[in-house]
């Protein structure tokens, strides 16, 4: 049998047939989930349609008191935003330092054989259900911080914020240890050259090198505090306050929708336009973060192309 | 001629080198005169780099290496217990192949080595000496601080690093294939400068180019898989030499 074509005009038909179609089922493929996100903009935006004709943006955005099922109703945003915040700021004050700390011990200290073992464990870490990490917030955590703190309430913003730190550690921790492993060897043996011990290898040459991606480490671990519902929704409580005290219950912009989505309301009830209002705000933080990471990453890449 | 009298600074003594178990460098003793450039040379792989890497101790950072002879720096060894790499390399800096500047300002680029160091003088009149001495202080003494070495082209990259070795005052400059990723141009530049260095610093430069070891050193040696094969003055070892395999590589019948 001969396999080589004797001509060089074109391959056979079925072959070159299955080829059209292997790129036309990716490309659909590939489509698809695009159109699916920009659908998913187009329903928000669609959705929050009734809500900002009937809610002055000013008071949305201004107000400071969120009562959407109250008569009067107010949909101020700004207890939400004070509590997404306030977690968001306590997670990443846990997160931050601890994920960097692992990520340069990892890339640099610790022995490829521990390295081999200590970096999936860490990102078996990120595949716990929130669920858990919720449920150890409001039934270890709460405690074990209330003999510190007694006035910490039953729910409060500082447990359900250091839990979700810890859940996003192996996040931090994973990204920032791509980028730094990710520093050229060059630089290392440069600075060793110059008589640098390893310690000051690092702090002085790896990690500044290693910043921009360090930095968007930083804004993924940000945008996942930001979105993350169960932890709070089952830890932080579900009280709208302004302004947002952490050792109290919070209501954050991702439990605020919880919070409307598992009420008793008509399909066809204003408060749903409010929630897609919530959503598309979300959405943009998320994506507004999650482009400057990207263009961050990129500064990274070039530099060391 | 004064060449035969220089005292060495860098010798070896039956120093072989291994990778796991592969021998890299085989029983070489080779003695390195001061303030002469010192060229080694050979096909790819015969251990030329490693073996420059093994005067600084770089090879340290390669998990598995394992060394037997010796390498003496000013009659003292280098691979001794107690002695710190870190003290050896304050001594005998290095020059890679591809320019490797950090990715901070020229001049903390250059400061890095002295900061490191706690060095307590006039920082700004060190830099300025180092970055003249590699003749770049022209071409960036405007933009000190505003450009980082990645601004900078190959050719200053390079004179860059060059500067950043020798702001602290190494006695030994190791040049690990220095031009390989030059230009010709930029590597004129380069090869000129290495000779103007020999009046104030050891040079020894590994080269994978025969023309450029017999341009600037002053002597030569010839490496295959490992072994020294040849080691005397350039001028000797290009018109005259002494081993088959020698002549057979700088004739060009292999490489």
């Amino acid at each position: 049998m001969n396999l080589i074509p004797r001509s060089l005009s074109r391959a056979s038909r079925g072959r070159s047939r299955r080829e059209r179609l292997a790129t036309a089922g990716l490309a659909t493929a590939g489509l698809l989930a695009v159109v699916l996100t920009f659908t998913i903009i187009a329903l928000f935006v669609h959705g929050s349609i009734p809500f900002v004709r009937t809610v002055p943006l000013r008071e949305f955005l201004g107000g400071t008191r969120w009562a959407p099922l109250h008569e009067p109703a107010s949909y101020g945003i700004l207890p939400l935003v004070g509590a997404t915040v306030v977690t968001t700021g306590i997670a990443l004050a846990v997160a931050v330092p601890l994920g960097l700390l692992s990520a340069v011990f990892l890339s640099t200290y610790a022995p490829s054989s521990v390295r081999r073992v200590f970096k999936p464990a860490l990102e078996l870490l990120a595949g716990i259900p929130t669920v858990v990490y919720g449920f150890f917030a409001l039934r270890f955590v709460t405690p074990l911080l209330q003999s510190l703190i007694p006035v910490l309430g039953f729910w409060n913003g500082l447990s359900a914020g250091l839990v979700m730190g810890i859940m996003i550690v192996p996040y931090m921790a994973s990204l920032s240890e791509d980028v730094l492993y990710a520093v050229p060897r060059s630089l290392w043996e440069g600075a060793y050259a110059l008589g640098a011990t390893r310690f000051e290898t690092v702090i002085r040459v790896v990690i500044p090198a290693a910043l921009s991606g360090i930095g968007a480490a930083f804004i993924l671990a940000m945008t996942r505090a930001v979105g993350e519902t169960m932890i709070v929704a089952l830890a932080a409580g579900r009280t709208p306050t302004w302004p947002p005290d952490p050792t109290q219950p919070l209501l954050t912009l991702t439990t605020a929708i919880v919070n409307i989505a598992t009420g008793d309301h008509e399909a066809t009830a204003f408060i749903w336009s409010a929630v897609f209002a919530i959503g598309l705000l979300l959405f943009l933080t998320t994506l507004v973060l999650n482009t400057v990471s990207y263009l961050v990453i990129q500064r990274f890449r070039q530099r060391y192309a | 001629m004064s060449e035969h009298e220089a005292l060495p600074v860098l010798s070896t003594r039956s120093f072989s080198l291994w990778y796991g178990s592969h021998q890299a460098v085989i029983e070489v003793n080779l003695d390195i005169a001061e303030r002469q450039i010192t060229a080694i040379i050979g096909p790819s792989g015969c251990g030329k780099s490693t073996l420059i890497r093994a005067f600084n101790r770089l090879n340290d950072l390669i998990p598995g290496v394992r060394t037997s002879g010796e390498i003496l720096f000013r009659g003292e060894t280098i691979y001794g217990r107690g002695v710190d790499p870190v003290n050896v390399r304050h001594h005998i800096g290095m020059v890679f192949q591809k320019p490797n500047p950090f990715p901070k300002s020229v001049f903390e680029n250059v400061a890095f080595g002295l900061r490191i160091n706690g060095f307590r003088g006039n920082l700004a009149e060190r830099v300025e000496s180092a970055l003249e001495r590699a003749a770049l202080w022209d071409e960036v003494k405007d933009d000190l601080h505003r450009k980082t070495g990645y601004d900078l082209s190959g050719g200053q990259q390079q004179r860059l690093c060059i500067a950043r070795a020798l702001a602290v005052d190494p006695e030994v400059l190791l040049m690990d294939e220095p031009c390989s990723a030059l230009d010709p141009i930029a590597t004129a530049k380069i090869e000129d400068l290495i000779r103007e260095l020999a009046s104030s610093v050891t040079v020894a430069i590994v080269t994978h180019n025969m023309q450029q070891a017999a341009r600037v050193s002053d002597f030569t040696a010839f490496m295959l898989l490992g072994e020294l094969v040849e080691f005397g003055l350039t001028r000797e070892l290009f018109t005259r030499p002494k081993d088959s395999r020698t002549e057979a590589y700088i004739t060009g019948r292999f490489g």
